[in-house]
């Protein structure tokens, strides 16, 4: 690790400022951004922690009754305080990594770093929830823009996330069996207006919505409403775990148990 | 009734106390007062030639005490390999060196380039970046058949190609070997690549080195399974230094798995520079580091063939593999794909004729050396594949097919050098079959087809070899260096006794079992026996551990030792008891006079010895005795092991239902260490099965250099085992009767689980023959659709 300087404000205003600084980077629960600095693959000059910051913190129910979780929440607070509001998010939440992982890392990380095989990104894409930064509201549908990348601007926190619950979701897991993070992940949603499903782990270009399926599954939620569909192997990430072909047929797989399993 | 304490019985691992609640001492632990750091820059590409390294800016930053380079090793020796094999003509090997710090070129990804001693790691890191080199890419080679090729990219510039060697073993006759594959009713053919591994102890690799100006002593604490042969190996071939200054130590040690057995560059750096810069030097491996740079194991690509005639007698068998060794030859590397390899291919069976050719190459890859079983789970993978492959073909029996074919007088002379002592295979797999209840498969299939799954059950069994020896044998067929052991028996004045064995235990439980075996042989409490290893200052020279040798080369020495003991304790009692020597009995701690109600105890005959006022006088005060043990022979422990996995038709994905496991380990020290041994070993192996593999690309990267990509078993890969040691038949030539386990489940476990997964696949209808291994949801999908 190189050397840098530390800060850790209290608000998300003493955040953004601090994060004004040249080569200032936020630092969330560190799972991701700490083994980086480890292996000296970054160097920012400094570190702004948002772990101090209270504001950013916790689950709630919004007047609409959407859920809004902080950015700084860790993955098992979701698991645990969001298990009546949004099952489906709280089953996600409580199968990131392990307890450690899940006891530091937070929403806002996972999202601001948008691996292509994280869990959170399937979950706020197929449930068309929208990301609350310092400055804006970004819809999911615009937040997530490939690979490790998102529409996020230098020094912009993601201060919460906002949920629509659904009348039924899922969310099927098929562990990459070296990392376990998603080979491939499928979240399914059904709202009163359509089914979103989005897919993780499979895609070069990251989280994507499935549209031919919510298509199917809007008119008849049913598993074999997606039997026939099949996902062009073009697109898919092939590497040593799984080639682009079996990428393609599990999204398949998986979309179908979700729908099962959602009931 | 089990016994509750002395042979055969489950003592607790006493050495858990440390282990589990954190007061182990690793080398890690060992801080030096005034130690630097050193880093190594190793290089990021797979082969290069070093045009020119400058350490001008590096030298000047803060805290380095000072930059090594290869030029620093010129008048220095290089890592030597202790086995010479000769090929198929009887020429050596090709042998290139190996230098501590590359030279001319670098050769693998983390082939060392550069060591930074600085006051802290940190500093040592900072300065290497400031390293300034140009090396020229060169053009790599990784696959070892394209290495093979005339006009292959060379690893080493002086060697005449990338063979290593091409050896053979058995039957000579090329025409004879023919024949009987011309005659043969049926012949089973198949290619197979038994995957590369990383060993990933859990403790990565570490050393401190001291050296003291005042009296030229050295001492360097390392992660070792042997210390006695780093010491030998890094005095004698590496530094040239006597070894009476070089004390060499290995304190706890976190897991080997064969990868602590070899000497390393990084403990004859530390070991020189502490010298070279008159302070401590301090390495511990990074996780990273050790992927790039701790011997790697297996990798073999090989075609068998199975020859039967039309009574489905295996009449011949005949075996051409490729062996990856890497860019240079680790300590042990070469005798793995040979003497530890080809010998085994006879497994449990009478085949009479048997071919085994064995290319050794080097590629651009990290070395290849020993890993738990080492060349005995790559002998018994392609066998115990063919074997499955041609019951399938031949619609016969699996099991039956094996009982047919197996070797049931002893002593038995294989084909391929070996004399199996005794075994009783057809008695171990009736233990298997009723202990997997293979009675119930049927009934569990139809439980699982129910499920939407397929079910398969896989058999395998297999021969180890194990305590390699005897030395006069090994020397003849090029080992350089002795396989025996020793051990010291020093009983101390108030009866406690310490036992200094050559052995070392780093996670088998030595501490426990043979303080077990003394006990029993004296009848005292096994609290009054410890046991000393690790440390060349405190024990006699011995060759450690691996091989599962310890119990049964180490322990016979720790027995003779004993036995000695008790010779002169006799005497010593027969003179306080008045009575013949020849008389005199020892039981329960007892020395009584055969016939008499005469009687002394174990410890006033021991403090006797030490204070001796009433003493024979021919005799000399003090009980303490050492012996040295060379086997006769191998051991050869047996098993037959039977896994369930379920296979899901749509993702492909494996899981391990049943996983059962009969073995024959002679006799037994404690059964619960056994079964642990077992546990770890099948868990290793079904991580081989399922999820390890080691992966370079066409560029010499390594794709797998992480847990992010590299995977590991965890608890629940893995099912409750079921395992039976209750199939015995002792050694023949070791005093305890005893033949080791530590590597059975590595070996036996691995064709078991791909047995399995493709008897599930052929009951859904999928006529798939083979999977490579790792047999991963991907691989098994692609198969089952392709
Ligand atoms: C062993 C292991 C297993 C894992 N398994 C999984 C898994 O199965 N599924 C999965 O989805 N993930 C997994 N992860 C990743 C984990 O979820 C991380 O927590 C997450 O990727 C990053 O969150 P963090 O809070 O730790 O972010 P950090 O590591 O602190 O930061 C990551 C990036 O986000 C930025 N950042 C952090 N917080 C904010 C914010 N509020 N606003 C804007 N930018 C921010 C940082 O500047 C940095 O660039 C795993 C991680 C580990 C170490």
């Amino acid at each position: 690790m190189y050397s840098f300087e530390f800060e850790k404000p209290s608000t998300v205003a003493e955040a953004v400022a601090a994060l004004g600084a040249e080569e200032a980077q936020a630092l969330g629960g560190g799972q991701t951004l700490i083994p980086t600095l480890k292996q000296r693959l970054a160097a920012p000059a400094k570190l702004v922690s948002l772990s101090g910051i209270a504001e950013m913190k916790g689950v709630c129910v919004e007047d609409d009754g959407s859920l809004a979780i902080g950015g700084g929440t860790t993955h098992a607070t979701v698991a645990r305080e969001a298990a009546d509001k949004y099952p489906a998010l709280a089953e996600l939440a409580s199968h990131i990594g392990d307890p450690a992982v899940r006891n530091r890392g937070t929403i806002g990380g996972s999202l601001a770093n948008n691996d292509p095989s994280a869990c959170y990104p399937a979950a706020v894409l197929g449930s068309g929830a929208t990301i609350r930064t310092n400055a804006r509201d970004i819809a999911a549908d615009d937040f997530f823009q490939g690979m490790f990348t998102t529409a996020l601007s230098d020094a912009e926190i993601i201060t919460s996330v906002r949920f629509p619950v659904p009348q039924a979701a899922n969310y099927q897991k098929f562990l990459q069996p070296a990392s376990r993070f998603a080979l491939v992940g499928v979240f399914v949603a059904r709202y009163a207006d359509g089914v979103r499903v989005a897919v993780t782990g499979a895609s070069e270009d990251g989280v994507f919505r499935w549209g031919e399926a919510e298509q199917a599954l809007s008119r008849e939620f049913r598993p074999d409403a997606v039997m026939g569909l099949r996902i062009n192997p073009m697109n898919m990430i092939g590497d040593l775990h799984g080639s682009k072909e079996y990428r393609a047929h599990l999204v398949g797989v998986l979309t179908r148990r979700a729908v099962a399993a959602a009931g | 009734m089990p016994k509750d304490s002395g042979i055969g019985a489950s003592s607790k691992r006493r050495e858990d106390v440390r282990f589990l609640t954190g007061s182990g001492n690793y080398t890690d632990d060992i801080n030096v007062r005034g130690q630097a750091y050193v880093y190594f820059l190793r290089s990021d590409i797979a082969h290069g030639r070093i045009n020119s390294i400058d350490t001008s800016d590096a030298e000047s930053m803060p805290g380095v005490v000072r930059v090594f380079t290869g030029k620093d090793f010129e008048g220095v020796g290089g890592l030597p390999c202790g086995w010479e094999v000769a090929d198929r003509h009887g020429a050596p090997m090709q042998e290139p060196p190996h230098p501590i710090l590359a030279q001319g070129k670098v050769r693998h990804v983390g082939d060392p380039i550069a060591a930074v001693v600085a006051d802290s790691l940190e500093q040592a890191r900072d300065a290497a970046e400031a390293i300034a080199f140009d090396i020229e890419e060169l053009p790599t080679v990784t696959d070892m058949k394209a290495a093979a090729q005339e006009g292959s990219v060379k690893v080493h510039d002086d060697l005449k190609n990338n063979i290593c060697y091409d050896w053979m073993l058995g039957e000579a006759d090329n025409a004879k070997v023919d024949e009987v594959f011309a005659n043969a009713a049926h012949v089973t053919t198949l290619e197979l690549t038994n995957n590369r591994l990383v060993a990933n102890p859990m403790e990565p690799r570490v050393c401190v080195a001291e050296y003291s100006r005042g009296t030229d002593e050295y001492t360097l604490y390392t992660t070792s399974q042997n210390p006695h042969v780093i010491r030998l190996l890094m005095c004698a071939f590496v530094l040239g230094l006597p070894e009476h200054k070089v004390r060499v130590v290995a304190p706890d040690v976190g897991g080997g798995f064969g990868s602590k057995i070899f000497h390393y560059a990084e403990e004859a750096f530390c070991t020189f520079a502490a010298k070279a810069c008159n302070r401590p030097v301090k390495w511990t491996s990074s996780r990273s580091e050790a992927f790039l740079s701790d011997a790697q194991g297996r990798d073999h690509v090989t075609t068998i063939q199975l020859a039967l005639d039309a009574q489905n007698n295996f009449i011949g068998l005949r075996t051409d593999t490729y062996a990856n060794l890497g860019a240079y030859l680790s300590t042990f590397s070469s005798s793995v794909p040979t003497w530890l390899h080809g010998t085994l291919m006879a497994g449990n069976y009478k085949t009479p004729v048997i071919q085994v050719n064995v290319k050794a190459m080097f590629t651009n890859t990290v070395p290849v050396d020993a890993y738990r079983g080492a060349g005995r789970p790559e002998a018994t993978f392609q066998l115990e594949r063919v074997i499955d492959k041609a019951a399938r073909e031949l619609g016969v029996d699996p099991i039956a097919l094996r009982r047919q074919n197996f070797i049931t007088q002893f002593p038995y002379d294989t084909p391929v050098a070996l004399t199996y002592d005794t075994g009783d295979y057809n008695g171990t797999m009736d233990k298997l079959e009723a202990a997997a209840d293979l009675a119930g498969f049927a009934a569990r299939r139809a439980q699982s087809e129910a499920n939407g799954k397929l079910r398969g059950l896989g058999i395998n069994c297999y021969i180890e070899a194990c305590g390699i020896a005897p030395s006069n044998i090994v020397g003849m067929l090029g080992a350089r260096a002795g396989l025996y052991d020793a051990a010291t028996v020093r009983v101390n004045a108030t009866g406690s006794i310490s036992v200094m064995v050559g052995a070392h235990s780093h996670g088998q439980g030595h501490e426990t079992a043979f303080p077990q075996v003394v006990a029993e042989m004296i009848g005292i409490d096994e609290s009054m026996v410890e046991i000393v290893h690790g440390d060349t200052s405190k024990i006699p020279f011995g060759m450690g551990t691996y091989g599962s040798r310890s119990l049964a080369v180490c322990g016979s020495a720790m027995v003779k030792a004993t036995e000695k003991v008790i010779d002169k304790a006799k005497k010593i009692a027969a003179h306080l008891l008045e009575a013949s020597e020849a008389d005199i009995e020892l039981k329960d701690g007892q020395f009584t006079v055969a016939g008499t109600d005469k009687s002394v105890a174990w410890g006033d005959v021991t403090l006797t010895a030490y204070v001796p006022h009433n003493f024979p006088l021919e005799v000399e005060p003090g009980l303490e005795e050492t012996a040295f043990y060379d086997p006769a022979n191998f051991t050869f422990p047996a098993g037959a092991y039977a896994c369930e996995v379920e296979v899901d038709p749509e993702t492909g994905k494996v899981t391990i239902e049943r996983f059962t496991a009969a073995d024959d380990f002679g006799n037994i020290i404690n059964p619960m260490i056994v079964d642990g041994q077992v546990h770890g070993g099948i868990g290793q192996g079904i991580g081989q099965a399922l999820l390890e593999n080691c992966v370079y690309d066409e560029n010499g990267q390594l794709l797998s250099a992480s847990y992010m990509d590299y995977a590991m078993p965890r608890a629940d890969d893995v099912p409750f085992y079921t395992v039976d040691h209750s199939s015995r038949t002792p050694c023949t030539h070791n005093p305890l009767g005893v033949k080791g386990c530590g590597e059975a489940g590595a070996i036996g476990s691995p064709p078991a689980v791909v047995n399995a997964v493709i008897d599930a696949l052929h009951s859904g209808g999928k006529k798939v023959e083979h999977i490579d291994m790792p047999v991963s949801p991907s691989r098994v999908w692609a198969a089952m659709n392709g």
